[in-house]
């Protein structure tokens, strides 16, 4: 295998498995900000217990999301040289605002929440949660930035050499996407360059992708407070807490998987104006139709350029332009080589849509059997919450992929190719090598995450956690450095 | 002053910020299994619990304004450093992790596995960082893009390796003065023994490093030799080091802090000069270096980048100084410790 692909599955590995982690923090931030913000307004001590025990599940999810994050900063420059020369006048910028507004705030404030609580007053305990949440949805502002512009690109200039020169090409925001510039074909791209710092950051896909990315976040961590207070329950354990958490837990979730669904909708319709093609590879539109069917399962067969599956006709047409007889814009009119990988996108999109539905269905159920007073009741139900942290987790990291990869085999989409950003001078068996390192790193990591949270879930709420000394001391205590 | 310059200075800035903080870190982390007791080695973790992690941040900040403002660089260190640089991400993500897990589970071989490993990931950030240092100063030869086209085994010269030790004993200098200032008791009378023998390991390699470097690269000396009043800075570092043992022995803990960090920023200083205006110098034709001005980013993103860090910045210091000021006093352990 060459550097390419090698650096592709690098890249994959790392941004999957650190995606796991940071939309927990996000999201698990948010509700500790509701259940300290309950206890400042009545006093309640089971509301500051609450706040106390998720802000320990939080650390873990954030420490783990720190460790792995600090190699995304770098892999663009280590494996993506030459898109970093590319693109350094644009992408440096979001990526160090990111350091400067978001790490720096939640990592700073971050020392109050977990070890301050005796030593502040609590409207300033409460003040520190509330700026470790929003430096955190800094964080997924300024990467939501970035990585958009990469989708969309917007704000700048490219410096093309061809036998004429040094020619300057400037963009409009709503440029055909997806195909190349003539000029782009026979010439070689310099570099881009900024001509407008507003138009980067808000290109035509930021504030839809960072809603949808935002409530993906807020479910992750909803869920993962249901799944843990509903195991109490079920268990008998600290009822009271796992009830008031189970209640924040199932209000967020409806409202976030209700919203995403809105959400969902708004991206859709601004990847069917902004990336056609990827649209295409989602549903499998491999000819242009008017009007196009919505799959809701399916499998793509790229040769024949059909797809087997349960079909709704003239939906597709329906809700992207509110019109069944307007056509969408097929694969067909795309060069072979402009396609993304078909199948996988499509795949990974439908389970993320899938998963979505059922997220929706789960938590209004809990919302109804709650209103009904019947829900402890439901042992059935809370098993099933038990594992409904897995949904939006599973379909966070399936929409991360059909987005990436139904950008391919663009890495700045219709300008630069994925083949092209690629360190140049980089051997693949150094490469084969870190990815070797990581995946064990993050074996260890992943398998070293579940058996803590468990201790930490087993342990419960009591203040006592991680203290426990070794019965005797089993080290000698004479070393002296200076002797 | 042309904004090219004013970003050089900049990125020095975060870097010695860098230094400065998570230097203490590394440091703690390089005395660990000095400490044998299990009591003491948790003072040493919870001496940087809270504070680590928005040091690391420096870090972050540092490679992001690097991207932004001189992409070129960032591009060709990274990759022609390839291996490095992973070593250096395995040696920070294990130092981290050890420090949140290590008290975890009250197992004698778990806590012991986690301290080698914190020992281990501080030792081997501070090495790498002090290496690649040491090859920026050296110069990397470059292809006529500005790629790295040397080999990983080139990278391990003995210059580098002794800019790697000399890193190594300036962080355990600054993390010991950070430990004596944040315990007390018997424990921060030995502790403060460490100190002196530190300083000692330091100055050997500082000296070293310094006659290796006015031998074989004078090229780093010409903007002192055109410039003497430039000279004021190497003096300045001296002053500071030999700051250092005088405010220990009359026991201003903090003082003594200071002038370490205070050496650190000079340091930092003095190869920064020696390199300007070259960010990365092409050991194997001169006209292929990188400079602060052929391998910036344009005009425009270096005034959104400056207005950025304007805004930016001096609220970070104002909330980290706040947070240091609310952990000012000695470690303890408590029921949130590490």
């Amino acid at each position: 295998m060459n550097t390419l692909m090698l650096s592709r599955i690098q890249f994959g590995l790392t941004i999957s498995f650190h995606y796991l982690f940071p939309p927990l923090s996000i999201g698990i931030a948010m509700l500790m900000v509701v259940m300290e913000g309950l206890y400042l307004k009545t006093g309640n001590k089971i509301y500051e217990q609450m706040a106390r025990f998720w802000t320990r599940i939080f650390a873990l999810t954030f420490g783990i999301g720190v460790a792995t994050g600090i190699v995304m900063e770098f892999e663009f420059g280590t494996n993506w040289a030459n898109y970093s020369r590319f693109v350094g006048d644009i992408f440096g910028s979001p990526l160090a605002s990111e350091g400067i507004f978001a790490f720096f705030l939640e990592s700073g404030f971050l020392a109050i929440l977990l070890f301050g609580w005796d030593r502040v007053k609590p409207k300033m305990h409460f003040f520190s949660t509330l700026m470790v949440s929003l430096g955190s949805i800094f964080s997924a502002v300024w990467i939501n930035v970035a990585n958009s512009w990469m989708q969309t690109p917007a704000g700048f200039k490219l410096l093309v050499k061809n036998d004429g020169g040094i020619h300057t090409l400037v963009f409009p925001p709503d440029a055909n996407f997806g195909r190349f510039h003539p000029l782009l074909s026979h010439g070689q791209v310099i570099k881009a360059q900024i001509t407008s710092f507003w138009q980067v950051v808000l290109n035509p896909s930021t504030l839809d992708r960072l809603l949808h990315v935002i409530l993906g976040a807020e479910m992750a961590g909803a869920f993962l407070v249901i799944s843990i207070s509903a195991w109490y329950l079920l268990k008998n354990r600290h009822l009271e807490l796992a009830q008031r958490s189970l209640k924040i837990g199932l209000v967020a979730a409806c409202i976030g998987s209700v919203a995403q669904l809105l959400s969902g909708d708004l991206n859709a319709r601004m990847i069917a104006k902004y990336q056609p093609a990827k649209l295409a590879a989602f549903e499998g539109i491999y000819k242009a139709h008017a009007p196009a069917a919505l799959s809701i399962m399916g499998w793509t067969n790229s040769k024949a350029q059909t797809v087997e599956g349960i079909k709704l006709h003239d939906m597709l047409s329906w809700l992207l332009y509110f019109n069944p007889k307007h056509a969408v814009v097929g694969l067909d009119q795309f060069k072979r080589s402009d396609w993304p990988p078909v199948n996988p996108v499509f795949q990974s999109y439908h389970l993320m849509v899938g998963i979505g539905m059922g997220l929706i269905l789960v938590s209004v159920l809990g919302v109804f059997f709650w209103w009904r007073g019947s829900l402890n009741r439901q042992r059935w139900l809370l098993w099933i919450f038990v594992f409904s942290v897995a949904g939006p987790e599973l379909a966070n990291e399936f929409g991360w992929f059909s987005a990436e990869v139904g950008r391919q085999p663009w890495i700045v989409y219709g300008i630069l190719k994925t083949s092209q950003g690629v360190s140049p001078h980089l051997p693949a068996g150094q490469v084969l090598a870190s990815i070797i390192m990581f995946g064990a790193v993050y074996l260890m990591l992943g398998a070293l995450f579940i058996y803590l949270l468990n201790r930490k879930i087993q342990h419960g709420p009591d203040d006592t956690e991680g203290i426990k000394l070794p019965k005797e001391s089993p080290l000698p205590t004479h070393a002296r450095m200076d002797a | 002053m042309a904004l090219q310059i004013v970003w050089f200075i900049l990125i020095g800035v975060l870097f010695a910020g860098y230094a400065i903080l998570d230097g203490f870190d590394l440091g703690v982390g390089m005395l660990h299994l000095f400490v044998r007791d299990d009591h003491d080695r948790r003072l040493l973790l919870n001496s940087i619990g809270p504070v680590w992690d928005g040091n690391e941040v420096w870090l972050v900040t540092g490679g992001g304004a690097l991207f932004a403002a001189f992409s070129a660089v960032y591009a060709t260190l990274f990759s022609g450093l390839y291996l490095v640089f992973m070593l250096l991400l395995l040696g920070l993500i294990f130092r981290g992790i050890s420090i949140e897990f290590r008290s975890k589970e009250p197992m004698v071989w778990w806590r012991k596995t986690w301290d080698i490993a914190f020992f281990a990931g501080s030792l081997v950030v501070s090495f790498l960082l002090g290496a690649f240092v040491g090859n920026l100063a050296r110069g990397l030869p470059l292809g006529p893009d500005g790629s790295f086209i040397g080999s990983f085994w080139s990278l391990l010269n003995p210059y580098a390796m002794l800019v790697g030790i000399t890193t190594v004993s300036l962080f355990m200098m600054h993390g010991s003065i950070y430990l004596v200032m944040k315990t007390e008791g018997e424990f921060h009378d030995r502790i403060r023994g460490w100190v002196n023998n530190c300083i000692i390991f330091f100055i050997i390699c500082a000296v070293t490093t310094t006659m290796a470097t006015l031998l074989y690269f004078p090229r780093l000396t010409m903007p002192f030799r055109e410039y003497p009043i430039l000279f004021l800075v190497p003096l300045l570092l001296m002053l500071a080091i030999a700051n250092v043992p005088r405010e220990i022995s009359r026991r201003k803990d903090f003082s003594a802090f200071i002038s370490s960090c205070a050496a650190m920023v000079m340091l930092l200083a003095v190869l920064s000069i020696g390199l300007f205006p070259n960010l990365v110098y092409a050991s194997n034709d001169p006209s292929r270096s990188l400079t602060v001005y052929n391998a910036s980013s344009s005009h425009h993103t270096l005034v959104i980048m400056l207005v950025i860090a304007l805004i930016g910045m001096p609220v970070v210091v104002a909330y980290t100084a706040a947070i240091y000021w609310i952990f000012r006093d000695k470690v303890r352990l408590d029921s949130h410790s590490y």
